[in-house]
């Protein structure tokens, strides 16, 4: 098979890569161009339709068909760009923002127009200043070079872009939490519906993008749809809109060369480690890795042959693809020390305001610190089954979807390393693991 | 008796940077957050005497400023040191020593992380996934990036975020 040559990271390594001429001289904006000249809004979201380019910041949802929900007579529609990227272990809109920041912009134009919003604000964390700098230059010499404002190409078509930051919560990312902390508010999920294509930021029609998403868009149009879904993983049934284009995996934690890579969809965790990783670390062998950000599970060492598309993850009973973000964990990694990280992490990134999730994310987080200081006991095992199974959209207790990102991990321990967590708990704790009375608290719980 | 009204917090400079975002927004509230950012830069904390000022010029009550400054754990009513170094703690910086790094600059610094050193120079904070995997342990300081750091380094480090406070 002939190397993959990448597209969205094709010209991270020239020097001065963040700039508009480099961009330029490489066809860049080449594709608004010919948007804004021969193409309608309409034109372009049934080729974005065609090309059946799938969101890249984690629920996959179809991009096209998610531009067709708007509104087409709608006075004001806005544009929010999800530059949040705050799911552990993924770094590939930083790099995109960084280094190529240019395709990102021309990717929220053709976006823009195929929508018909005249505002575009990119939601940047705060802990991304590079991202941020190169992002509000890249904006500046659009409005120089007349890529922005007002009739751009005279074409009639006008076109704001704002940067917003963020303040280091996690929430921000989950698309209302975004629109809200937008807004000014604290960034505390919207009920859906509405859904933000009807009723979205400031109440107008609003679309949110992942950047990397955005990213692929300026490529559809100079290639096509056809070129697109040459690469990639085909749909099996006609309800499954299949895995294409190029994906930005990132691969980190126990391997020797951690870096984010370009790859048609589908290639497997294996081949990421092995090929593109410099395999696992220090000599040792692979024990489970994150498919794709801490949200969507675990998977085994046996199960590092599953391909890395949109279906593939779930087929082993994680939650899906996610972000693509690759976690390794050597052999010498416990079980408990990864799901008191995973615990942690979303108890301290709860927003609060569903019961089930805030108190369940802090629970289980305070079980795990129990267990992992050798108080545990086997009915704790039980009880963070429990919790793993009643928070979530998917059984329908909350809002958003970070529940279901705080019970996968739990379930994946659970279900997949059951006999490694009972092995430690009563190890660790061997007069008391059977205990079954209810607990005193412990001093240490008090981490976040 | 003669009133005495305190000295306004928002200075001329921070009201017109505040300003200046209104035109980008179809409403003032939305100005909140980055308005909170320009306080947090010049005064290093958005103090809550500037929380009242701040509702007047966007239009709200000083408690719905309050509510959203309060949801984002970043803002903080005490000034941080010069520089706020964030490391990161989250699983692929873990799995590579990050949470014992952090504990050797704690050590080295002689705060614990949430704390600022005596000398009002560095604060010292936990970060959850900052995005630099690839680079993992990494810490942020200020607009700095730390990246492969170990805890052998970590007096090395610590000195070098106190020549980054000393620089500012
Ligand atoms: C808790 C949570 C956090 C999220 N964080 C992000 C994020 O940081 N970046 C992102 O693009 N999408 C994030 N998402 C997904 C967004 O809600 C939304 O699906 C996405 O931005 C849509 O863009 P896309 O269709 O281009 O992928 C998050 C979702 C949840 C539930
Ligand atoms: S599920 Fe959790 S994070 Fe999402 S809205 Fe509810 S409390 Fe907030
Ligand atoms: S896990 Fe530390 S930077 Fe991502």
């Amino acid at each position: 098979m002939a190397e993959f040559e990448p597209v969205l990271l094709a010209n991270i390594h020239k020097p001065d890569s963040h700039t508009l001429s480099v961009y330029r001289a490489a066809g860049g904006y080449a594709a608004i161009k010919k948007v804004l000249s021969t193409m309608s809004p309409v034109d372009t979201v049934e080729l974005v339709k065609a090309s059946n380019l799938r969101g890249r910041g984690g629920a996959g949802f179809p991009c096209g068909l998610k531009w067709s929900f708007l509104p087409k007579d709608a006075p004001t529609v806005y544009m929010c760009v999800n530059a949040d990227e705050s799911e552990p272990a993924t770094f590939n809109n930083r790099i995109l923002m960084e280094l190529d920041p240019h395709q990102v912009l021309e990717g929220i134009m053709i976006g823009c127009y195929a929508t018909r919003a005249q505002t575009a604000y990119i939601y940047v964390r705060c802990e991304y200043p590079t991202a941020y700098k190169r992002l509000h230059q890249a904006i500046q010499e659009c409005y120089g070079a007349g890529l922005l404002g007002q009739n751009i190409n005279g074409s009639g078509f006008n076109l704001d872009i704002y940067l917003h930051r963020g303040a280091a919560a996690y929430i921000c990312g989950e698309e209302t939490g975004l629109i809200e902390s937008l807004e000014g508010k604290r960034a505390w999920p919207r009920i859906k519906p509405p859904f933000p294509a009807i009723e979205g930021a400031f109440r107008k029609p609003t679309v949110v993008n992942n950047i990397e998403t955005l990213a692929n868009v300026p490529h559809i149009v100079n290639r096509g749809a056809d070129w697109f879904k040459s690469m990639g993983v085909p749909s099996t049934n006609p309800k499954d809109p299949g895995s294409y284009g190029p994906k930005l995996y990132c691969i980190s934690g126990h391997v020797n060369t951690p870096c984010c890579v370009e790859l048609p969809l589908g290639v497997t965790c294996r081949e990421l480690i092995e090929r593109h990783g410099g395999g696992v670390w220090k000599g040792r062998k692979g024990k489970m890795a994150i498919p794709g950000g801490m949200s969507m599970g675990l998977l085994t060492e046996k199960e590092f042959d599953t391909p890395l598309d949109f279906a593939g993850p779930g087929k082993v009973g994680c939650l899906g693809l996610g972000t693509a973000a690759v976690t390794v964990m050597d052999e010498t990694v416990s079980i408990v020390d990864y799901l008191n990280n995973a615990c942690r992490f979303f108890a301290h990134e709860s927003c609060g305001q569903c019961t089930p999730c805030r108190e369940g994310t802090s629970w289980s987080s305070r079980l795990m610190t129990r267990i992992l200081s050798g108080k545990g006991r086997l009915k704790d095992l039980e009880i963070l089954q429990s919790i793993s199974q009643s928070i979530g959209i998917m059984p329908g207790t909350t809002i958003c979807g970070l529940a279901d990102g705080a019970a996968w991990p739990l379930k994946n321990a659970l279900g997949k390393f059951r006999g490694e967590l009972e092995e430690y708990i009563k190890k660790t704790n061997p007069g008391g693991y059977q205990q079954e009375e209810p607990a005193m608290a412990l001093v240490e719980l008090a981490h976040h | 008796m003669t009133t005495t009204t305190a000295q306004p917090i928002l200075t001329p400079q921070m009201r017109a940077e505040i300003e200046a975002y209104f035109p980008r927004y179809p409403t003032k509230q939305a100005v909140t957050l980055p308005a909170l950012h320009i306080i947090n830069e010049h005064l290093r904390c958005v103090p809550e005497g500037a929380i009242p000022e701040l509702a007047k010029m966007l239009e709200l009550s000083p408690a719905q400023v309050y509510d959203t400054l309060s949801f984002y754990g970043y803002f903080k009513s005490k000034p941080c040191g010069k520089v706020r170094a964030w490391v990161c703690r989250s699983i692929s910086c873990s799995l590579r020593g990050g949470e014992e790094v952090l504990e050797a600059l704690s050590e080295k610094l002689g705060v614990a992380p949430g704390e600022t050193s005596g000398d009002g120079k560095v604060t010292l904070e936990f970060g959850e996934c900052l995005g630099l995997c690839d680079f993992a342990p990494a810490m942020l300081a200020n607009d700095t990036v730390y990246k492969n750091l170990s805890v052998e380094q970590a007096g090395d480090v610590a000195a070098q975020l106190k020549k980054q406070a000393d620089a500012k």
